[in-house]
């Protein structure tokens, strides 16, 4: 589904990331991890259109055939035409708008068409009704996933740290995106959060969409990924299964250290 | 106590410091060139008010409260949903009154209230710090004043072009600029503003210049002129009335008010559009806005369009109000004043942005009156000196309103944001 | 024939209109030697035309440059425009004019102790200035949402833009030369290229002070610790250093720099008014941006540039029109050259 080759991207002197080159196999998971500072944050962000590469191809497969050059495409399309959905690592929520308007944003681009570019929806005509009906329903579905629809009129940014994370997935699973990348979406979790992430992630996948995420709690990596990727210093340093990682001298060199609780209840 | 004091002394003698040399030595013309006048008292004074003013907040710190950001209590919220309705009937009935001098003042307010609804779409909603506002407002105005004296359209027919063409400049100089961060946009536009207003004064050849453009016909109702003579196909003529100039008045007032009103109505309807949702949405958070498939730069080029629309609106019905106009009513000061009133209205809220034109501008025209009123009663020329210094006063208040309601209150006075949908029933 | 602009002595010319003389020049309030005389032809008329409008253009430019370099400063350090520092500018020049007139009237009329005392006077005092506003309109909004710091500024700008009017009056405030005077340094006959004594003040003190800020930033512990904000805040913090006083000072030397300008403006111009610091201000940050916003050599760069582009418009295009070229580069550099000649890219942490 989506293939990175050679990808690198350099700040003036400095190779955040340097020729990466990988695949992620579509209805996988897969776990891109590192060492702070191993360009992983900065690889999504050309992956997801915030950064151009200096150089390399980044190739989103759809499943009816269609491909996309994300390298050349900017933010905005990357999520609208090749359906990339992100989160952020400092959660990113429009915090003055409620729950509902936050899910509601995610699905502009569907209901601008709906709304006939803005007019018939000022006029109040008719077939916008429909979709902004569509729209809620939609809404209140995700809600309902993740467990926040009582709350749907809220501010986001009155909601505890654990639902706002929550809330972030579910915003960009409202542009039904074929692949969903996630920054460190376990960061501040407390292990019951951390279970719920688990399984919701785990039933995203189970819905057909494609994860790609970066994350340091190797408890979540070894218990939902599919495969891992290891980046050190903007270099791949492994590619594997979850087993061959955690094998891998060169990783456990450079970021796992000692075998940990977590995995080893995992691998059980 | 004493640190307090001792606190609020330090205050003082910066504040000595700040102002001893630019009050307490006034630069005036003597005999041959400046001389330096000194005013001590005023020093005193204001550095009296400094220590004072210090010493109460620090004494009261408890008092000062921080907004948070849970809502209003449901009396405020129902309070505050009564004002609106209150407001307009006021609006409706106040030429009924009669007077000429207060229908002259609501229409000068309605026209700032409109421009400021038109900013707020910019500022307001979609987060896009316009410091050159008064381009718009000012491409509305030439265009209509260009138009009905060189090929002689009416006011209704020009209406929507000056609206076209200011939304056109909107695109113009949003284009490129829309993509620069927040306060790249800021000088930029405020540098368009300028050279829009230095063009205006100097292409003498298309605006006259400095002498601006006169004889810029009135609007008329369906046909009917105002004019005083009475005939055939005037307003007096048609409805046996003995013509007045205050007819011309009240049809100029109710003729912003519609507009003003439509602005308002376009306004609320569109923030509960997605597009509206997306302008608010980008004013939040720019990076997410593009991670969920939102084309940023056409968002905001449409907000930037729109509000130059009834930017161009407002400036249409201000060159036929006046019937004159010259770029020296176009300057950055208006811009600044748009500005304020919209943040000191709460940025995105409609009620707020009308209340601070009333409050502002209307109130300040009020106290201006009312002290002169004073002046004359009680023959004083204390009152008649601080009347006479007021509209000097009024840009200052302004730049510290703005200071200070960004440090205390940066929502506003109308603090609190209403969604534009709801789960659990109706917005 | 090549002709030689600084040649002792005579030149010999066919069509010379008057035999090579040394030239007394009337400039207002004195004369000077003038160097020599040339014979006059258009050519020649036009590169004196040219260098005139350079020597003004390096001088207004240097002027520019102190204002430009207080903007890139606090742009670097907390990454947003100061809307207020041209007003500080202006302020500065106000209190310079308020301490000539002060030292004139209590009979301090030596110029070099004259303009040292006002130096210091205006500098000290727009460094309270800056101080103050830092205080009042930017250190409580660091946290605040993203418009919150710069309508503040625009409130600030407002505010003593209003207050300098309403307190010294809004008309313009004249001062005649206190350093009249200059020397021809080239004659065509029909046009003289003047350099005056007031020029040579504003480049002299301009570099001097110019390079003992350079010196402080680079050299003392204090510039160290300047910059180390300047590339990260949070981290400078952690690392012990006092954020807050940084940035402070960087308000106070910026200012201090600004009323340095705004004395050599009202020396050179010898009439200001409340509101040369709006105009001033745009251009100064337009030179900051030009020369690559938070780098120093840069403001002045870009300050020369636009001093030399201003003058130059003005004497070969036209003169009302030369704020409109200076905003218009704003415009165009900010979208086609956003990181300045010399600046650095700015990559948005994601």
């Amino acid at each position: 589904m989506l293939s990175v080759t050679g990808l690198t991207m350099r700040f003036g002197g400095l190779k955040a990331v340097d020729d990466l080159s990988f695949v992620a196999h579509a209805g996988d998971i897969t776990a891109v991890i590192g060492p702070n500072g191993a360009g992983k944050t900065t690889a999504f962000n050309c992956i997801t259109g915030f950064y151009k590469p200096s150089e390399g191809q980044i190739t989103l497969a759809h499943a009816n055939g269609q491909s996309f050059p994300l390298q050349r495409m900017p933010g905005h399309r990357i999520a609208a035409r090749a359906r990339v959905a992100r989160t952020f690592q400092n959660i990113r929520l429009f915090a003055g708008m409620t729950v509902l308007e936050n899910l509601l944003v995610a699905q502009h681009n569907v209901l601008m068409r709906a709304s006939g570019f803005t007019l018939m929806a000022v006029l109040g005509l008719g077939a916008y009704r429909a979709a902004e009906g569509n729209g809620l329903d939609k809404a209140r579905f995700w809600l309902d996933r993740i467990g926040l629809l009582d709350r749907a009129d809220d501010p986001a940014g009155a909601l505890p740290y654990g639902a706002q994370r929550r809330l972030e997935i579910a915003r960009a699973m409202c542009i039904d995106p074929v692949l969903l990348c996630l920054d460190e979406p376990a960061a501040g979790l407390n292990p019951r959060e951390t279970d719920g992430l688990n399984d919701l992630l785990r039933s995203i996948r189970g819905d057909g969409c494609t994860l790609l995420l970066i994350e340091h709690d190797m408890g979540v990596v070894m218990r939902i990924s599919d495969h891992i990727i290891v980046l050190d210093h903007g270099k791949k340093i492994a590619d594997g299964t979850p087993a061959e990682i955690r094998a891998d001298p060169a990783v456990i060199a450079a970021y796992l250290g000692e075998g940990d609780e977590d995995e080893e209840e995992a691998a059980a | 106590m004493i640190r307090a004091v001792r606190d609020a002394g330090l205050s003082a003698l910066i504040a000595l410091g700040l102002f001893a040399p630019l009050i307490g030595l006034v630069t005036e013309n003597g005999d041959n060139g400046l001389v330096l006048r000194a005013r001590p008292i005023a020093v005193a004074v204001v550095v009296g008010l400094v220590f004072l003013g210090r010493l109460l907040m620090l004494t009261r710190r408890r008092a000062i409260t921080v907004p948070t950001l849970a809502g209003p209590s449901p009396a405020m919220l129902r309070a505050g949903s009564a004002v609106a309705p209150v407001l307009l009937m006021v609006a409706l009935l106040l030429p009924l009154g009669g007077s000429r001098y207060y229908v002259d003042l609501a229409t000068l307010v309605l026209t700032y209230i409109m421009l400021g609804w038109g900013l707020n779409v910019v500022v307001g909603l979609a987060g896009l710090l316009d410091l050159g506002y008064v381009a718009f407002y000012a491409v509305g105005a030439y265009s209509y004043a260009l138009l009905a004296t060189n090929f002689g359209l009416g006011f209704w027919t020009c209406l929507p072009l000056a609206g076209i063409l200011a939304a056109f400049w909107g695109v113009l100089l949003g284009f490129p600029v829309l993509r620069l961060r927040g306060d790249y946009l800021a000088i930029v536009t405020l540098a368009f503003g300028e050279i829009i207003r230095i063009v205006l004064n100097n292409w003498v050849s298309l605006t006259n210049g400095p002498n601006g453009i006169t004889g810029i016909p009135r609007p008329t109702l369906f046909g009917l002129r105002f004019s005083m003579d009475g005939g055939e196909g005037t307003f007096a003529g048609f409805f046996n009335m003995e013509p007045e100039t205050i007819q011309r008045v009240i049809f100029l007032y109710y003729v912003i008010l519609g507009l003003a009103l439509i602005t308002n109505w376009f306004t609320l309807r569109l923030r509960r559009t997605p597009l509206g949702r997306a302008w608010e949405a980008l004013r939040e958070d720019e990076t997410a806005c593009r991670s969920l498939g939102i084309n940023v730069t056409n968002t905001k080029l449409t907000a930037f369009a729109i509000g130059a629309m009834f930017g161009g609106f407002a400036g249409a019905f201000f060159a036929t109000r006046q019937a004159f106009i010259s770029p020296e009513s176009f300057t950055f000061i208006e811009s600044a004043t748009v500005l304020a009133i919209v943040v000191l209205g709460g940025l995105g809220s409609q009620l707020g942005v009308a209340l601070a034109a009333i409050v502002m501008v209307g109130g300040l025209e009020l106290l201006r009156s009312f002290l002169s009123f004073l002046a004359d009663q009680m023959n004083s020329p204390f009152f008649a000196g601080i009347a006479n210094e007021l509209p000097l006063y009024r840009m200052l208040v302004f730049g510290l309103a703005l200071v200070v309601v960004m440090v205390l209150r940066p929502r506003g006075m109308v603090s609190t944001r209403t969604p534009t949908v709801l789960l659990g029933g109706r917005a | 024939m090549r002709q030689h602009i600084f040649a002792k002595g005579f030149i010999r010319r066919r069509f010379r209109p008057s035999k090579p003389r040394i030239i007394d020049a009337a400039l207002p309030g004195g004369t000077r030697v003038c160097l020599l005389a040339i014979a006059s032809s258009e050519r020649s008329r036009r590169l004196a035309y040219a260098l005139q409008q350079l020597i003004n253009g390096i001088t207004l430019g240097m002027i520019y440059g102190l204002i430009a370099v207080g903007y890139t400063m606090v742009y670097g350090i907390i990454g947003m425009i100061n809307f207020a520092h041209g007003d500080i500018f202006m302020i500065g020049a106000f209190l310079s004019l308020i301490a000539l007139l002060g030292l004139a009237q209590l009979g301090i009329t030596a110029v070099p102790i004259a303009l040292a005392l006002t130096l210091l006077f205006a500098a000290a005092l727009a460094a309270l200035y800056g101080w103050t506003v830092e205080r009042i309109a930017y250190r409580p909004l660091r946290g605040s949402f993203r418009l919150a710091p710069l309508i503040s500024a625009i409130g600030m700008s407002i505010t003593l833009q209003n207050f300098v009017q309403v307190s010294q009056g809004a008309r313009v405030k004249p001062m005649p030369a206190l350093i009249p005077g200059g020397f021809v340094i080239m004659d065509t006959g029909d046009f003289a290229v003047q350099l005056s004594w007031m020029q040579i003040v504003i480049a002299v003190t301009t570099l001097f002070i110019l390079a003992v800020f350079t010196w402080l930033v680079t050299r003392t512990p204090l510039g160290r610790r300047m910059r180390a904000c300047e590339q990260d805040l949070r981290m400078a913090s952690l690392l012990g250093i006092d954020t807050d006083l940084t940035i402070s000072i960087t308000f106070v030397i910026g200012a201090a720099l600004a009323a340095v300008a705004g004395l050599m403006f009202l020396l050179y111009y010898g009439a200001i008014d409340f509101f040369i610091g709006f105009v001033a201000g745009v251009k100064a940050f337009t030179a900051a941006v030009l020369g690559g916003i938070g780098s120093l050599p840069g403001a002045v760069l870009g300050g020369l540039l636009i001093g030399l582009i201003e003058v130059f418009w003005s004497a070969y295009f036209s003169v009302e029109y030369k704020d409109v070229a200076a905003f218009s580069i704003l415009i165009v550099a900010l979208i086609f050259l956003p990181t300045g000649i010399l600046g650095r890219a700015e990559v948005e942490k994601v």
